[in-house]
């Protein structure tokens, strides 16, 4: 059955023509040049679909939701309720009540480490994380850690910028309390294996978080197969508008969780002396949300599965396949993170030209990179390095966008040498 | 190696030089870019023992170390980056400043900067740390002024 279903959304039309005049953004030039977008790590562009969605709105039903009894607050709380329940099929979660809308990754990672961390970490505890990770998945835990007198663990990379299992397992003990794991590194592309890394961590009776801020344009996710307490992710990085994301919980486990941020929207009853709070998910939802935004982040979704995973999957790898074969030509540059199973990621390094020079040098041939610590300085402290330069590939480029990058390159590397 | 001499030209005849080279490369920003490059490549290596914590500039995004020397009424800076383009782009602020007199430093205008469009070449965050940098240099005449009275 699911062969089944695989061979029908390889089926579907890959239409990269189609997929670029989607994106208007991609139709620019810059310094003279046609834009070549490959900082897609950092946040997605956004096809017509998303941004008319916001447009329409705005303009024919902005309303605050759930409490309307008129006309526009019942279509804006249908289409707001939509994206939950697109939301919900998207990472294949059981319920939609399960899915609750944040401001993104990172403010769904605090809200665990501030509801479940305060709750239920104790003096002596550990949270394991490892050594890929995203400042906004090491920081929560470090402050939580910090407050509640519980140890950080993290599970180091090995040189190719896959994860020491060997090592993750002997930091698993009984005090281990919880895990926070990135799905794919946002630095280096490094796909972790979640569903074992859940599984041992479940042995032990610890709670497990994904960050899928960098998963969620790439791969296929299936919150029940890698059987994780909860994961986390953007909009703004799988084509949907920024300033939304989500987080999801197991409702076990959300229920026993007391509200973070507290106010309006949340509550159930409400005197002076004594407040009782909403259901899940609206208990963590306090404030009017960012429902425009919301709403945009259903059509991004549609537009994903549209295309179909397996075929951007496919698509990807080639592009990537060609950016390391490319690449690995050039006896100068030195690629970070060569683990087996990657995203469409090159992170890199070139022999005595600092990342930030590359970069600009790049930029005025009209290619986008981006350069730095890429917000995971630890990990660039485990290579040894202050940062790389990095180029993230996405559905709308092609491997000719690549090619030229490469050349461009060449070009600087012989021209600065 | 420090540079001891005091200027020959005043700030503005220096800035005015700097933009009429700067016409030659028309507005091509890649260029500039490498213009600008070549220039921190010409900058004299700034003493290892003057890299300290101390000599950084804060709001810069790649590191600057920028040290200065009073020489009666006269400041003398020396700087030091670890990458290229912030290099180049401090060489041209020594150029204009170093070496000049400390009231001079603290009234200057420097008009070259928008002039030759600097923050269309190198974008918002350099030109951030351009204005630490200038912020900086500034400062130390201050406090260079202030200890001779």
């Amino acid at each position: 059955m699911q062969q089944f279903a695989e061979n029908i959304e390889t089926e579907k039309k890959f239409d990269i023509a189609k997929i670029r005049h989607d994106f208007p953004v991609l139709h620019q030039e810059i310094n003279g040049r046609p834009l070549i977008y490959f900082d897609n790590a950092a946040t997605t562009q956004k096809p017509v679909q998303v941004i008319n969605a916001i447009d329409e709105y705005y303009k024919g039903y902005n309303a605050n939701i759930h409490r309307g009894v008129h006309a526009l607050a019942d279509k804006a709380t249908n289409a707001f309720e939509a994206s939950r329940t697109a939301a919900q099929s998207f990472i294949k979660a059981p319920e939609a009540e399960e899915m609750i809308f944040t401001y993104g990754t990172t403010d769904s990672i605090n809200l665990v480490a501030q509801s479940y961390g305060r709750a239920f970490i104790d003096q002596g505890d550990e949270i394991i994380i490892s050594a890929l990770e995203h400042h906004s998945n090491i920081v929560p835990w470090q402050m939580i850690c910090q407050e509640k007198g519980a140890k950080l663990k993290v599970i180091p990379v090995l040189k190719d910028g896959s994860l020491d299992m060997v090592a993750f397992k002997n930091l698993l003990s009984d005090k281990t309390k919880l895990v926070s794991i990135v799905h794919i590194s946002n630095a280096l592309g490094t796909i972790n294996p979640v569903e074992e890394i859940t599984k041992l961590a479940h042995d032990y009776g610890a709670v497990v978080m994904i960050d899928g801020a960098q998963a969620s344009s790439h791969i296929e996710i299936d919150v029940q197969k890698i059987n994780c307490d909860f994961y986390a992710l953007s909009a703004h990085k799988v084509f949907g508008p920024t300033g939304m994301g989500i987080l999801y919980g197991k409702r076990n486990i959300l229920e026993k969780m007391p509200p973070y941020r507290v106010g309006g929207e949340m509550i159930n009853e409400v005197t002076f002396e004594k407040t009782t709070y909403n259901d899940i998910p609206y208990k963590f939802e306090a404030g009017t949300p960012n429902i425009a935004d919301v709403i945009g982040f259903k059509f991004a979704l549609d537009y994903v599965n549209e295309i179909g995973k397996g075929n951007i999957q496919k698509h990807e790898n080639e592009l990537l396949n060609a950016a390391t074969a490319l690449m690995e030509t050039i006896p100068e540059v030195r690629l970070v993170g060569t683990a087996d199973n990657k995203a469409s990621v090159v992170s890199f390094v070139v022999d005595g030209m600092h990342h930030f020079d590359v970069g600009m040098m790049l930029d005025a041939k009209g290619v986008a990179v981006r350069t730095g610590h890429h917000c995971t300085q630890p990990l660039m402290n485990e290579f040894g390095i202050e940062g790389t330069v990095r180029a993230s590939f996405s559905i709308y480029n092609t491997v000719a966008e690549i090619e030229f990058m490469v050349e461009a390159l060449k070009e600087i590397i012989a021209k600065w040498k | 190696m420090e540079i001891k001499d005091r200027a020959t030209k005043d700030i503005e005849t220096i800035q005015q030089e700097i933009i009429d080279e700067f016409e030659v490369l028309a507005g091509d920003r890649e260029s500039t870019i490498f213009y600008i490059m070549e220039l921190g490549q010409k900058l004299p290596e700034l003493n290892e023992d003057h890299k300290i914590e101390q000599n950084i500039i804060k709001g810069c995004q790649s590191k600057v170390w920028l040290t200065a020397d009073p020489d009666k009424e006269y400041l003398h800076f020396s700087a030091d980056s670890n990458t290229e383009i912030t290099k180049g782009l401090i060489s041209l602020l020594i150029r204009v400043l170093s070496g000049q007199k400390m009231d001079d430093i603290l009234n200057a205008d420097l008009h070259f900067i928008e002039d030759i469009g600097m923050g269309r070449i190198i974008g918002s965050q350099r030109s951030n740390g351009l204005v630490a940098m200038i912020k900086q240099m500034k400062l130390y005449a201050l406090a260079f002024k202030s200890k001779q009275k």
